[in-house]
């Protein structure tokens, strides 16, 4: 019988399924209150979004945790995604397909910790 | 009594001794209202071209043997009628993501070898000698497996499914599904020599869930489900292998 | 294979909810740039706030909102088909009752979101 590899994909189907989740959640009212609302000054009172409550909030710990897996898992729910249908077009460059796709979600999650961190505590 | 009806019948043809590439055929079939899409294909290989092949054999959406393409979509020829299509032509092809092997006939024996591999019989937890008597089982746990025990093995799901198409390797809908039914059975020990193949690059992260396979399932198995139900087991699988004492799939 | 998703309205449907993706990879990175100016500092953020004001970024704003809401609704619509099956007391779970109770959760998570923020901003 033939000998078949074990596939590492559970890694980034894991990652995918997390970040999915959490868009399907919190994605549609994320992109209403901060491209949305806070820009047009609905609903939320003014200054939602100023300096310093942004800062305290990337600065406590839940806030830092809740921003740092929105970025880096709707990344890496998207790159996966990304990559399946570009194999479905044909698209089969097999490392330049990963380097676009997993490659920019790798750069965005530590672009995204190296900030939150030092944005400091 | 009212006048004959008539359809066309485009059929994809390809005779491997004369045919550089498979070709269409159109042939002008009398039909009644009671004749489905397989009696049209016989009123062909009967009255105009007895060289037109393909595989049928119970007529009662049970062999599985009568799949095919009608109109772009994987169905059983036996169960589809000619009076659903009427006035319109109805196209019939060989089944999609299969080798043709002669007209509508496809070569199944990459499926059959994915059939094999994934050992589709019970494999015993501890085998029990016939002193020991019978191997008991609760409605309870039987219920666990028996939607999957309904598969006929007609292809449906492989010709619905894009990842086969792309990846024929990809062991696929069907025979995941036949593997889950024997993983879901109370009596059953095989699941970590299962969990090597499905766990593998051939298994079930191929599936993308688009999930056509279980819209076009004529048995209503839900392969699309089993599939993705492995994915989370082999998912499991593949981050508890470390503290799990006998260790994983390989 | 080439084409193969335009040969059938289903498969159509899939690549379109597939394409999501490229929504959300476009918010994300809309968020990452605004985290790099957080962190940048006063000026820097109050910077990225007079971008998101621009209608340019309010319209493509209000089309991220459509594809990353169709996300949602055909996350959850995949769940009789992606999750194991659900039993209660027995009875395994209509798949539709799986799906509207997907969507619920979506609701209440999106209201809670609003909530707290409403909370922390006020």
């Amino acid at each position: 019988m033939k000998t078949r590899k074990r596939s590492n994909a559970p890694v980034f189907w894991g990652l995918f399924g997390a970040g999915g989740m959490l868009a399907a959640l919190f994605g549609p009212m994320l992109v209403f209150i901060t491209g949305v609302a806070v820009p047009l000054g609905l609903i939320l009172p003014a200054g939602a979004m100023d300096y310093p409550k942004m800062l305290a909030f990337s600065q406590n710990f839940i806030g830092k945790g809740f921003i740092f897996a929105v970025i880096s898992l709707f990344m890496w729910h998207a790159a996966h995604r990304i990559f399946h249908s570009l194999h479905e077009i044909g698209i089969h460059a097999g490392f330049g397909c990963k380097l676009l796709t997993y490659g920019v979600a790798l750069v965005g999650t530590v672009v995204s910790a190296v900030v939150l961190l030092g944005i400091g505590f | 009594m009212s006048e004959q009806k008539v359809i066309e019948i485009e059929v994809l043809r390809y005779l491997p001794e004369s045919d550089q590439a498979p070709r269409s055929e159109v042939y002008k079939v009398p039909f009644t209202d009671d004749m489905s899409v397989l009696q049209g294909a016989q009123y062909i290989k009967d009255h105009f071209d007895g060289s037109l092949t393909f595989r049928w054999s119970c007529r009662m959406a049970i062999c599985g043997s009568c799949g095919m393409m009608i109109n772009g979509i994987p169905k059983l020829s036996c169960e589809t009628f000619i009076r659903d299509y009427y006035p319109n032509r109805i196209t019939i092809e060989a089944l999609a993501n299969f080798p043709i092997e002669k007209d509508l006939v496809v070569d199944l024996s990459g499926f059959i070898e994915k059939l094999e591999a994934i050992q589709p019989y019970i494999i015993p937890k501890e085998p029990r000698t016939v002193e020991q008597g019978e191997y008991i089982q609760t409605p309870a746990q039987f219920a666990e497996y028996i939607q999957f025990t309904s598969c006929i093995n007609c292809t449906l799901c492989y010709a619905a499914c894009p990842q086969v198409g792309l990846n024929p390797e990809f062991i696929g809908p069907a025979a995941i599904a036949l593997a889950h039914r024997y993983n879901m059975d109370s009596r059953d020990g095989g699941q970590a020599q299962r969990m090597e193949l499905l766990a593998s690059e051939d298994g079930v992260y191929n599936c993308s869930a688009v999930g056509y396979c279980s819209e076009v399932c004529p048995k209503h198995v839900d392969p699309g489900n089993a599939v993705n139900i492995n994915k989370i087991n082999a998912a499991k699988d593949y981050f508890l292998r470390f503290l799990s004492p006998k260790g994983g799939a390989k | 294979m080439d084409g193969w998703w335009k040969k059938n309205p289903f498969y159509v449907e899939y690549m379109v909810h597939e394409a999501t993706a490229l929504f959300v990879a476009a918010y994300a990175i809309v968020l990452l740039v605004g985290l790099v100016r957080l962190g940048q500092g006063l000026e820097a953020w109050t910077g990225w706030l007079e971008a998101m004001k621009s209608p340019l970024s309010i319209v493509f704003h209000l089309a991220l909102l459509v594809a990353i809401a169709y996300h949602a609704l055909t996350w959850f619509k995949l769940f009789p088909l992606t999750m194991p099956p659900i039993v209660v007391n027995g009875k395994r779970v209509e798949p539709n009752v799986v799906v509207s109770t997907g969507w619920t959760a979506a609701i209440i998570a999106s209201l809670a979101l609003l909530g707290i923020v409403w909370r922390i901003a006020a």
